[in-house]
């Protein structure tokens, strides 16, 4: 069985994917219907696309290369990649076992992009998942991700079609994530994997120290494990040629269009904005007729102005000092005509409502913020409703076991920034917009808490 | 840069009752909603006493004198009703 697919991917090595994509493979719509050799999910295809999944000589191999290639994680913290491997390897030499997980819960409602990645590269992860357990000298994998039928069964196909062929040395358990905001913050999913509610814990000690089963544990998202696989096939060299020399190589983005489209796709880090949202920040009119403001980062992002957005670059050292972050890819573009603060107040109470109830100024504090946000986005607020705003975003900030209140924060207080002169005009009892549609995402209802 | 030990405090575990800031007041307070707000800094020496007692009467054993992190003791008790608890917990 193992022959019969390693044959079927061809004659080792694959010449590395020039240029984009690099991670999800085009897929042309005659794919679809196509036996296993051609279709570019199946591990056939995978192996034929990309070549053999070639293990380091040493486990510390991995690392190196990952130092050399500048990887940060793809998750939104960008944390060097291969700080947390020696770290979990540090561990578990003197453990003897280790942890590693795949995380794809994505639980940010805007953001598509790991969805997007285990649905048409499952086999990339999955590489990962298991040189980053060779790598930290792990026990045990999961693969945590995202609720969904359709996803669920295709994942579960394709860890059966590697255990077929022998390819993993390291047992994968699939493990579906809860439907909340914070489901893929580290310590909520070592909590939820342990049979726990996953809610984040106050990281004493991290989890590189007691994570699942209380294990030293890796755990990076399912597009760094991706962006690993084809580290360890092409080399930090290769993977240096997109991207920046402080930022190297590339990142999946979910993009909200002002049309109100939105796709994933792939992206050198330093690419211009005007390049991602060229209809929104370059086109006729644009970007002043065109978007009100763009919201960078996700949900604990920041809004930028549209003039200051089409000036800046996907890359941190490019947003940060305008108060955003890459982050996980997240890129809206809120049309002109919609009402900024509408827009703050409807996320601002999901994600009060996603609070995991735990510490006192966030389960207080994000509600109160929400409320007040709610009445700013009305006709005539009070005078004190911006004033309780900003007390308030200053007494939750860095209070949390977890960044929620600040992420929360962040956003909020870009908003009073970016839409101020909606701000005015509400105050006045008036509102500039001409659409009062919803336009970004949130999950309807109240959030969903059924158990597993 | 001073050696003089720090106060901290699990946000998790904490629920409000406000003992330290009674215990404390010089360098602990309430927000708004009870949850005490610690003062920048150390410890000075003359309040090492009040801290410890504020740290040992804690009745969610949140508060803490901070050592060097890694001895920092771990406190996940859940300290809120099941009513409160908004996520899933595990299925009896």
């Amino acid at each position: 069985m193992s022959v019969d697919y390693l044959a079927a991917a061809g004659p080792p090595p694959a010449a590395p994917p020039a240029g984009l994509p690099r991670l999800i493979p085009a897929c042309a719509p005659a794919d679809a219907g196509a036996d296993h050799r051609s279709d570019k999910q199946s591990l056939a295809g995978h192996l034929a696309r990309l070549g053999p999944l070639r293990y380091p000589a040493r486990p510390g191999g991995l690392i190196a290369e990952a130092e050399a290639a500048g990887l940060t994680g793809r998750g939104g913290a960008a944390f060097p990649v291969h700080r947390k491997l020696a770290a979990v390897a540090g561990q578990a030499r003197e453990r003897r076992r280790a942890v590693v997980v795949a995380n794809g819960a994505e639980g940010e409602p805007a953001s598509g992009k790991d969805a997007a990645l285990l649905w048409g590269a499952p086999h990339l992860v999955l590489d990962g998942l298991q040189l980053a357990a060779q790598a930290t000298g792990a026990t045990e994998a999961f693969l945590y991700a995202r609720r969904g039928e359709e996803l669920s069964r295709r994942l579960l196909g394709a860890l059966r079609q590697r255990a077929a062929a022998g390819l993993d040395r390291v047992e994968v358990e699939f493990v579906q994530a809860p439907d909340a905001f914070l489901a893929g913050e580290e310590t909520a999913l070592a909590s939820w994997i342990n049979g726990g509610p996953a809610r984040p814990a106050f990281k004493q000690p991290p989890v590189y120290e007691r994570g699942v089963a209380g294990l030293p544990t890796l755990v990076q998202n399912v597009e760094t494990l991706a962006q690993l696989a084809l580290i360890a096939r092409f080399g930090a060299g290769w993977f240096r040629a997109l991207g920046t020399a402080a930022e190297p190589g590339t990142m999946l983005a979910t993009i909200h269009r002002a049309d109100g489209g939105s796709y994933v796709t792939e992206a050198s880090l330093g690419t211009p904005l005007t390049a991602l949202l060229p209809a929104e920040l370059a086109g006729p009119g644009a970007p002043a007729d065109t978007v009100r403001a763009v919201l960078v980062g996700g949900y604990h992002g920041a809004w930028l102005a549209p003039e200051q957005a089409a000036g800046l670059s996907l890359s941190n050292a490019s947003l940060r000092p305008a108060g955003a972050f890459a982050g996980a890819g997240v890129l809206a573009a809120l049309p002109a005509g919609r009402c900024g603060l509408a827009e703050t107040a409807r996320v601002g109470r999901y994600l009060a409502l996603e609070s995991a109830g735990q510490c006192g100024p966030c389960f207080n504090g994000l509600p109160h913020i929400a409320g007040a946000l709610g009445e700013l986005a009305g006709p005539r607020p009070r005078r004190q409703a911006l004033a309780d705003v900003q007390r308030w975003a200053g007494l939750v900030t860095g209070r949390g076991a977890c960044h929620h209140p600040d992420g929360f924060v962040r956003f909020v207080r870009s908003a009073l920034t970016v839409f101020r002169a909606e701000l005015d005009a509400h105050a006045r009892g008036r509102c500039t917009a001409t659409d009062h549609t919803p336009f970004l995402p949130v999950p309807a209802g109240p959030p969903a808490r059924e158990p597993r | 840069m001073t050696d003089s030990p720090r106060l901290r405090v699990n946000p998790a575990a904490c629920s409000g009752h406000g003992n330290c800031a009674e215990l404390l007041p010089e360098l602990i307070t309430l927000d708004e909603w009870g949850y005490p707000l610690l003062a920048e800094g150390g410890v000075p020496a003359g309040l090492s006493r009040q801290a410890r007692r504020a740290v040992r009467d804690c009745p969610a054993l949140a508060l803490m004198l901070s050592a060097p992190v890694h001895s920092v003791p771990v406190h996940s008790v859940p300290v809120h009703s099941e009513e409160t608890q908004k996520l899933p917990r595990r299925p009896a």
